[in-house]
């Protein structure tokens, strides 16, 4: 994969390994025009903001991409790379609700309704409605939620204090070991034994224990393996505090790492059922379908135009 | 639902469970929010249209440090916010 370079101050070109792939996709074997129904899902993160428009209930198109430095202009970025896409505007919409740790920030929503609810039905849609237990595993907080046979949330917990757990802790150890994020997790299998996991309680100890094990002569891919290994300990700690029901489901950027992933399975001794949709776009995809379910009881809503 | 609020870090687990189910018919009138010394409670309407009480999101990072003065670490007393929610909708989980 082709890795993203930013210039430093001194004019050296510097590799982003952290940087992870944005995408936007629509199905291509529909139309929006003959939709009743269209409705959007903001979600605006701490690390990437995603849009999903959703026709009669299905989804339709979305755009997952880096969220800016503030949350506005994040949530229309995110709108108008599925507008460019499909050709969708603010006017066909019947209604928007805003969702993440921006949603009150979304200039042109509706509604703002909790990330922790919109996962919950984000997920019921991905998984199929056996889902009971999600595990989110955000760019700066790590959710565990349990939900009904209709997405409705029963029990969650979240923990934002600490950045163990995350994707951006994941950022920092690429960058550290100038791995491509994406790459991360194969490369954690990569190993002649599963080394012990290292500090899973903070991921400025984890980089100075990874700094070390390299010096004493550890491989990346081994450091890595004990990087998943940390992170898997570490969110399956939360999940037991809520405990595990079959129907588990992993949400979030860090679903897309088989490293984190596996070894989360391997812990809980339960797969995780498995979706072709981006893991990523959970949250909006939630947030739309809320909206999809607001119109059919209150009606559309007027559109509120995207600032210039 | 049962709303967890709190944290995980290196020195343990500091989380208030609020039962909402319990929450929302309140037979105490919601005394929780004037029992707590700290005024960490507060009533709002959640994601399914329900008033219930959470934690409010300044204290949510803090539990340790904001509830030590109910918990001292002899001769502690029935904490007020649990003793004030008869429905018992309530918990420390330390």
């Amino acid at each position: 994969m082709s890795i993203e370079t930013t210039n430093s101050s001194a004019g050296e070109v510097k590799p982003e390994f952290w940087r992870w792939q944005e995408n936007c996709w629509a199905d291509e074997s529909k139309d929006w025009r003959s939709a009743k129904v269209i409705t959007v899902g903001i979600d605006v993160g701490s690390v990437s903001s995603q849009c999903v428009i959703v026709a009669d209930g299905e989804l339709y198109a979305y755009n997952s991409m880096r969220t800016g430095n503030n949350s506005p202009d994040s949530a229309a970025n995110a709108f108008k790379g599925v507008e460019l896409k499909t050709g969708l505007t603010l006017d066909d919409v019947h209604m928007v609700v805003g969702t993440g740790y921006g949603r009150v920030n979304v200039p042109f929503s509706h509604k703002a309704i909790t990330e922790i609810a919109c996962h919950a039905r984000g997920a019921n849609y991905m998984g199929g409605n056996s889902v009971r237990t999600i595990l989110d595993m955000g760019g700066q907080d790590c959710k565990a939620i349990h939900c009904d046979d209709k997405g409705k949330v029963t029990n969650f917990l979240m923990n934002d204090k600490c950045a163990a757990g995350t994707g951006r802790g994941m950022e920092v150890i690429s960058d550290l070991m100038q791995i491509p994020i994406a790459e991360i997790g194969a490369r954690s299998f990569d190993v002649e034994e599963e080394p012990d996991a290292v500090s899973s309680i903070c991921v400025v100890f984890a980089k100075s224990e990874a700094l070390g094990l390299l010096k004493a002569g550890w491989s990346k891919n081994k450091v890595v393996a004990a990087y998943c290994q940390a992170m898997a300990e570490r969110v399956v700690s939360l999940l037991e505090r809520i405990g595990v029901e079959e129907g588990f489901f992993i949400t979030g950027g860090i679903a897309k790492n088989p490293g984190v992933v596996k070894r989360i399975e391997k812990i809980l001794g339960i797969q995780a059922v498995s979706t072709k949709i981006d893991s990523q776009i959970a949250g909006a995809l939630g947030a739309a379908l809320f909206a999809q379910t607001l119109v059919q009881k209150q009606g559309p809503c007027k559109p509120v135009a995207l600032a210039a | 639902m049962i709303a967890n609020y709190g944290y995980k870090d290196g020195s343990g687990e500091y989380y208030i469970s609020i039962d909402t189910d319990k929450c929302i018919s309140c037979e105490a009138g919601r005394a929780c929010l004037t029992a707590c010394p700290k005024g960490m409670f507060e009533s709002m309407v959640d994601d399914y249209d329900d008033e219930v009480v959470c934690i409010k999101a300044e204290f949510r990072r803090n539990l340790a440090y904001d509830c030590a003065g109910c918990k001292p670490s002899t001769g502690r007393a029935a904490l007020p916010c649990m003793t004030a929610c008869t429905p018992a909708a309530i918990k420390h989980s330390w």
